[in-house]
């Protein structure tokens, strides 16, 4: 409640918020650095990467610093307007495109996320690709990699917001298939480039209705174009956008959402993305590329809190996809023997929990449970490939090279337990915080199945989690975790070194490799995992709601405030904007945004609504996680351990059973309906009728033309060419012949010559025109 | 708007891209420098559209980019051919079709 004469108060600013764009540009340069110079350098090129990802990082965390300070200077109910800068970047037939940073409670947790998980892959991938042959090239493409999705994060329009992330589609690409000799990995590299592309089209389309759906109301109100996403959000908000219109375009951006963060049933790229080497997996899947699609969703929210209608009904698209992929990736992680794919198709499920949040008015539970899943999920991938660098000699295999491996990786083990607890949602580590808080919200604001399918999810996690876990942590060693096959490994590795096997190149540990079997990685591998598995115990107090609105802190520092505010000054190239607040406003003052049209002013965010926290809802998750890890605990000892005869082979006695497990381990039969039927389906008609056209219509044509002038050509030869022609040409012949002796040593036969020729004589006629023109 | 700045820049990578027709022996290198032109020819486009204020130049440009990666995508499948039967792209070795 507040009076019309109560000014807002001045909100702080600082060099690092008013500069925050270098945070993606210092990387940018870090690329171009690395792939011009990166193989002369001492290091390679890896101690650029690593040192731009660590300047973005000290930036980021300046950022951040003073976005609190910012937040902590203005009212508690006053809208914190986020530090914004723009720059003209190109203008076509008078229209503008303006490039520049937004810089808000969002952007800062998420830059802060990002440059952090990088720093540390980046410190990891040291120790982990050493002796790679593509080296100097893997860096680079990482620290793009960082860089396109920091300027996704940074990003005031549209444009950048594209931009970036269609520079992390391409480095993706790149770094799944780092090791391309392999057929299957740039296989995968190519699926994950295409299917993304597939949801990209949503993107392309979806920014472009946006922008000529808003930019009338956006130059007149705010004198900003329909690509900023400010103008875009308070456009959404204020009444004005045609309902179709603006749910088209939600679709269409939640589309690209769908292909980027690996949604069903665009999905089936993100465990085939596991060919690429681990510290990719664990930068893909836990602060870059993946959720960017969650990203998208939360800072366009306004497009589709008004699009989807959130809050108003009680399923829409976002949910109903988000909760479908909880579902079907948990139960894909069951059949997974890879350690890899387990964790990856965990990413999936834990991205579908993010966007239900976002579908159901849960934003800031699925924004702090982007902030926790990336560092206990980068912590697990990581964790997985110290695993495969040290112990299982390169075999993501937990049944055949895994086991009992507790003993000989002790920080690994530990650290991996607590990521696993942080991903089940076990109390005190920060998934629970999360998790728990998104499922809590999605109940509370009317969407009680889609909870009850959030519960069921979290059972899931917890119980194919604790499998492989088991598998690879405890039981009996395996395989090259126990040792053997172990020198007829290496010289299989050594023979496959010469015949340029991909996985084998990065293979070359050197001479500290001297004890043969398990042992513990390097400190540039477990230092990454310590500091990771510290976050994944901690970060969750930064918004734990059980204890009350004191620990509440991400909802001040990163919510936006739903306030109507007017604008006094537009943005102009390089200026931050200044607000006001509405002129009167009498009586209990209530913040219209998100459920009606704002009558003066505008509004950048919608109203949500926080659950209340109860112990008894808690209790309910917690009884359900703890159930999960212990069935599994006891099922995996009796299947993996004792052999238990009535569960060994169970799945091939019994004929539902069997059918189940053929779906899972067939992926519900998605890529082959992709691959053979659709691409087939399409592929196939375009092919035979380009055929049909070329045989029939064309040779046709062509058949019809040659008879015609067969007819006319004979007439020709007998009475022009015979008696006229040939005079001539046979005088002509000899001139010809003495011109072309002349001539012959220009037909060369060398292609530089000719265009040295074509150059010149373009040369010449070039001054004839000017002459003539002058 | 001075247009000046572009087109000198323009001029430099046009020549650079000829120097590259000419001089080099590697086919791709060719293939590159013709992209180099066509980019030059571009650059002079939109300095001319920037100073004109209308789309058109931006329109050709982009069809330029267009076209020259088709041109890219068909010059290198010949030298894919080529470097298949021949095991060298060296454009000195191809001089078959000399009269």
């Amino acid at each position: 409640m507040f009076a019309a004469s109560e000014a807002l108060k001045t909100l702080s600013s600082g060099w690092f918020l008013e500069n925050a764009w270098l945070i993606p540009v210092i990387p940018a340069i870090g690329f171009a650095i690395i792939i011009f110079f990166g193989k002369k350098l001492p290091m390679k090129g890896s101690e650029i990467g690593l040192l731009s990802m660590f300047a973005s990082l000290v930036l980021a965390g300046g950022a951040a610093m003073q976005w609190i300070d910012r937040v902590n200077s203005g009212t508690k109910e006053q809208f914190i307007a986020p530090v914004v800068r723009t720059w003209d970047w190109w203008q076509i037939g008078g229209m503008h495109f303006t490039i520049g940073q937004s810089i808000d409670g969002l952007a800062v947790i998420v830059l802060v996320v990002v440059a952090f998980i990088s720093t540390l892959v980046q410190l990891y991938s040291t120790e982990y690709l050493k002796g790679d042959r593509r080296y100097t090239h893997f860096f680079a493409a990482l620290t793009l990699f960082s860089a396109g999705m920091l300027a996704m994060v940074i990003a005031e329009d549209t444009i950048l917001l594209l931009l970036g992330w269609e520079i992390m589609g391409l480095c993706s690409f790149m770094l799944i298939g780092h090791w391309w000799e392999d057929g299957a990995n740039s296989r995968a590299a190519l699926k994950a480039f295409f299917t993304v592309r597939t949801g990209d089209m949503g993107l392309l389309i979806g920014v472009a209705m946006l922008y000529f759906a808003s930019n009338d109301w956006t130059t007149e109100n705010l004198g900003v174009s329909g690509f900023s996403i400010r103008g875009i959000s308070a456009w959404a908000l204020s009444g004005e956008p045609n309902s179709t219109v603006i749910l088209v375009a939600s679709i269409a951006l939640f589309i690209a959402a769908i292909g980027k963060s690996g949604q069903f049933p665009l999905h089936t790229w993100l465990p085939d993305a596991m060919a690429g080497p681990t510290p990719v997996s664990s930068l893909l899947h836990s602060s870059t590329m993946v959720v960017a699609g969650v990203f998208l969703v939360a800072r366009l929210y306004p497009v589709f809190f008004t699009g989807f209608d959130i809050l108003g009904t009680g399923g829409n698209f976002i949910t109903v996809i988000g909760g479908i992929t909880i579902v079907i990736a948990a139960a894909l992680a069951f059949v997974q023997n890879d350690i890899k794919k387990v964790l990856a198709y965990s990413t999936v499920s834990q991205l579908g929990y993010m966007m239900l949040g976002l579908g159901a008015g849960a934003w800031l539970p699925a924004v702090f449970h982007i902030f926790t899943h990336a560092f206990f999920k980068a912590c697990l991938f990581l964790g997985a490939g110290s695993i495969s660098h040290s112990a299982s000699h390169h075999s993501f295999d937990m049944k055949k090279d895994m086991g009992g491996l507790r003993k000989f990786m002790p920080i690994t083990y530990t650290t991996w337990i607590i990521s696993t607890l942080a991903l089940c949602g076990v109390f005190p580590f920060s998934g629970f915080f999360s998790k728990d808080e998104i499922i809590d919200n999605v109940g509370h604001n009317g969407y009680q199945l889609f909870m009850i399918i959030g519960l069921i999810g979290a059972f899931m996690t917890a119980a194919y989690m604790t499998r492989a876990t088991y598998l690879t942590f405890f039981g009996e060693p395996r395989g090259a975790a126990s040792g053997e096959h172990h020198e007829e490994l290496h010289d299989d590795h050594a023979t496959s070194h010469d015949s340029h096997d991909a996985h084998a190149v990065h293979d070359s540990h050197g001479d500290d490799h001297a004890s043969h079997g398990p042992h513990e990685s390097g400190w540039r591998i477990t230092l990454p995992l310590v500091l990771l598995a510290v976050l994944a115990l901690s970060s969750g107090f930064l918004n734990a709601t059980p204890f009350g609105a004191k620990w509440e802190r991400l909802k001040v520092w990163v919510e936006p405030r739903p306030e109507v505010v007017m604008e006094t000054a537009p943005g102009g190239p390089g200026h931050a904007y200044v607000l006001a607040l509405p002129s009167a406003e009498e009586g209990a003052y209530k913040s219209p945004c998100g459920s009606e049209t704002p009558k003066e002013g505008v509004c950048y965010a919608p109203k949500l609504q926080h659950a209340p926290f109860k112990w008894s809802k808690a209790f309910l998750s917690l009884g359900i996680v703890f159930l999960g890890i212990a069935l599994s605990w006891i099922l995996s000892t009796m299947l993996y351990t004792r052999k238990d005869k009535r569960l060994v082979g169970l799945t091939e006695r019994n004929a539902v059973l069997r059918g189940g497990y053929n779906l899972l381990i067939n992926k519900y039969y998605l890529d082959v309906l992709y691959e053979k039927v659709i691409v087939k389906a399409v592929a196939g008609p375009i092919s035979a009728a380009a055929y049909w056209f070329n045989q029939k219509v064309l040779d046709g044509i062509l058949h019809s033309v040659a008879g015609v002038s067969r007819v006319a050509s004979g007439w020709l030869y007998r009475n022009i060419d015979q008696r006229v022609v040939d005079g001539t040409v046979n005088n002509s012949g000899k001139a010809t012949k003495g011109a072309g002796g002349v001539l012959a040593p220009v037909q060369s036969g060398k292609v530089s010559q000719y265009g040295a020729l074509l150059f010149s004589a373009a040369a010449v006629a070039a001054l004839v025109l000017v002459i003539i023109n002058s | 708007m001075l247009v000046n700045q572009f087109l000198f820049l323009s001029a430099l990578l046009f020549c650079i891209g000829v120097y590259g027709v000419i001089a080099r022996k590697n086919a791709v290198l060719v293939l590159m420098s013709i992209e180099l032109i066509l980019n030059a020819v571009n650059l002079n486009f939109v300095a001319f559209a920037l100073r004109n204020g209308s789309a058109d130049g931006h329109t050709f440009a982009l069809y330029i980019i267009a076209i020259a990666a088709a041109e890219v995508g068909v010059g290198l499948g010949l030298v894919l051919l080529i470097f298949r039967n021949r095991r060298t792209i060296s454009l000195d070795d191809l001089s078959e079709m000399k009269g």
